[in-house]
């Protein structure tokens, strides 16, 4: 691909005989807001390393701009990470913090000044700039270590779990912040996470990773409603994973009952994992339903009620904004085009 | 706060007793005169600028262990460094290593550099069978500082390898992610941290050698007597107690001052160390 800033190709990585990469295929392109999401252990961490300089992978290269890149020192690439804790220079004030990029490069005084209050601005710390980084809090902190990659005006921004070490209320701040700092400077930033609903808020792009392997990349609305395996829709949100069986094209089956569905391409009576999101599973009357149960839990989420239905092969889990009452008999449907029929462990880059 | 000041109680009568008592006592023994009333006259006599003998010994003193502490610092530093930067596994037995000849008596280990620097000692006969004539090192000013040097140079080693493993090898790793290379890195990074380390080691080195007289009478000889000679020969030859408190209050104000100005540079990076 022509347009990618930043390509992996057939990363793989051991770290004491443990394999922690396996082959990762990885194309970033320019502007792009790539999320690294995966289990702790899955090698997202190491991916971001890999990208920064701090890791060599053992086999594999990996391309900036089109140039390989593997023997390319940290110092010497063009892109700024912000690590998992920040990592502010503690004998160094905000100011000195953020400038040091720019120290490094032996920028002209006036210059570093002006590009530093710039940035302070940019993150909401203007006047901070004589305080002991010791003395900020864990949002503030956050926002110098920010300052002091983005003012160096790197093509490329790496992200580490940033706002792991904040509170919900403060990460959801961050979030629409560090978009807006994305799309308002047009640096990509690649940005690790375990946390899906960060993910699916802030990406262009998703790629979900287990195992040391990619598992599926694609926009975090494909990735939630097509799922390409058991991993990634259990991963993505909630839902229902069943085994069940491929008919025929437009036709499954599960627990003995068949269903219409919108997915063709298997072969005849092919075993899949069926995965259905709560939120698409809808109470009726359980006279007419293909599934019945009984209501066992209810919790009240604040936008909607999580419960779950016990039928005699599986427990359900169903969300409304409707609730029912603990005991009773209800039946659950399900449209066709909420049906997600998965190949059995598939995953992406798997052929290789 | 009741609980607290009963545990103190058993420290705050050891710390008068060991501490202050000894303290107070020195300080009024320097300025009794021999007719027993109390006078400058030993301080006077230190200070006496027509014959300043004892401010020579005194420059003297101070000289010999700068010159120590540079040099353990100039060695001690990069050997701390070069532990710090070894595998886990190995480091500790390695700092381990560099502590083990503290082990071994003081007086032995200075005794032993008698036989290796004297005349026909183990270094001349080892020059001298390669050909290269011999050195007369013992009882020169440059045998104390290297009795010196090997004795303290564990007390500089371990408190800059204690501060160095603790930096945390993220701020390495953000300083080179913002484009130092590994020499920036060092000098803008891992040793403004490490001042601590380099404050601490300096104290315990210096301290030490600016008021030794064992290694200075047994390496440096008559002639290169340091101020804890002169102290100790008031007390012990010349039964002039007052005098030598009079040294002893000047040369512990002297650390005092040193430790002051030394205290400023290691408040700008904050972290503890061991002495201060």
């Amino acid at each position: 691909m022509a347009d990618s800033l930043i390509r992996l190709e057939h990363i793989s990585k051991n770290f004491g005989g443990k394999e922690v990469l396996s082959s990762i295929h990885l194309s970033v392109r320019d502007k792009e807001f790539v999320t690294l999401l995966g289990p702790s252990g899955c090698g997202k961490t190491t991916t971001l390393r890999i990208i920064g300089g701090f890791e060599s992978p053992d086999t594999g290269e990996v391309y900036f701009d089109g140039k390989k890149i593997n023997d390319v020192p940290p110092y010497a690439r063009q892109v700024n990470t912000i690590f998992q804790r920040y990592a502010l220079f503690p004998h160094l004030d905000v100011f000195d913090n953020v400038a040091f990029g720019l120290h490094i490069a032996k920028r002209p005084k006036d210059e570093i000044a002006r590009r530093v209050r710039e940035m302070l601005r940019l993150v909401n710390l203007s006047g901070y700039e004589d305080r002991d980084v010791a003395s900020l809090s864990g949002g503030e902190q956050q926002r110098v270590a920010i300052a002091r990659a983005l003012v160096n005006h790197p093509r490329v921004l790496l992200l580490d779990e940033p706002l792991g070490a904040l509170d919900l209320k403060l990460r959801k701040e961050m979030q629409t912040e560090l978009k807006a700092i994305q799309v308002a400077l047009g640096i990509t930033f690649i940005y690790v996470t375990h946390d899906q609903e960060e993910a699916l808020t802030m990406s262009d792009t998703v790629v979900v990773m287990n195992k040391g392997r990619i598992q599926q990349i694609g926009t975090p609305i494909g990735i939630y409603n097509e799922p390409i395996n058991a991993f990634v829709a259990d991963f993505i949100g909630e839902s229902n994973i069943v085994p069940g069986v491929m008919n025929e094209d437009l036709v499954c089956s599960f627990f003995g009952k068949t269903f219409e569905c919108t997915d063709t391409g298997f072969s005849r009576d092919e075993e899949v994992d069926i995965v259905i999101r709560p939120e698409d599973l809808k109470m009726i009357p359980p006279e007419s339903a293909p599934i019945t149960g009984v209501v066992e839990t209810v919790v009240f989420k604040g936008v909607h009620y999580e419960m779950t239905v016990r039928s005699p092969s599986f427990t359900w889990l169903v969300q409304s904004t409707i609730p029912e009452v603990v005991g009773t008999s209800v039946g659950l449907e399900v449209a066709p085009f909420d049906i997600h029929v998965m190949k059995k462990g598939g995953a992406e880059n798997e052929a290789d | 706060m009741k609980r607290i000041k009963l545990v103190l109680l058993p420290y705050s009568v050891y710390a008068s007793i060991f501490i202050l008592a000894p303290l107070i006592l020195v300080f009024l023994y320097s300025l009794r005169g021999p007719d027993g009333g109390y006078s400058p006259e030993h301080y006077l006599r230190f200070f006496d600028l027509k014959d300043p003998i004892y401010l020579k010994v005194l420059a003297r003193s101070i000289w010999t262990a700068a010159l120590s502490t540079v040099i353990c610092l100039l060695i001690g530093y990069p050997m701390a460094f070069i532990l710090s930067r070894m595998d886990r596994r190995y480091r500790d037995l390695a700092a381990f290593l560099f502590v083990l000849p503290m082990w071994m008596n003081f007086l032995l280990r200075t005794y032993s550099w008698m036989t290796i620097l004297e005349r026909n000692g183990i270094l001349n006969t080892l020059l001298g069978s390669l050909g290269l004539g011999s050195v007369h090192i013992l009882y020169t000013q440059w045998a104390v500082v290297l009795g010196n040097v090997y004795n303290f140079l564990p007390f500089m080693i371990l408190p800059i390898y204690t501060v160095l493993i603790k930096i945390d090898q993220s701020l390495v790793e953000a300083a080179q992610d913002l484009g130092a290379s590994r020499s920036k890195v060092f000098f803008r990074v891992v040793f403004p941290l490490s001042v601590p380390g380099v404050v601490s080691g300096v104290s315990m080195t210096f301290m030490p050698a600016v008021t030794t007289f064992i290694i200075s009478r047994l390496l440096g000889g008559g002639g290169n007597a340091l101020i804890g000679d002169l102290i100790e020969n008031q007390f012990k030859t010349a039964n002039n107690w007052g005098f030598g408190s009079a040294m002893s209050v000047i040369l512990m104000l002297l650390i005092l001052a040193a430790m002051n100005i030394m205290r400023k540079y290691e408040g700008e990076s904050r972290e503890g160390s061991v002495l201060m």
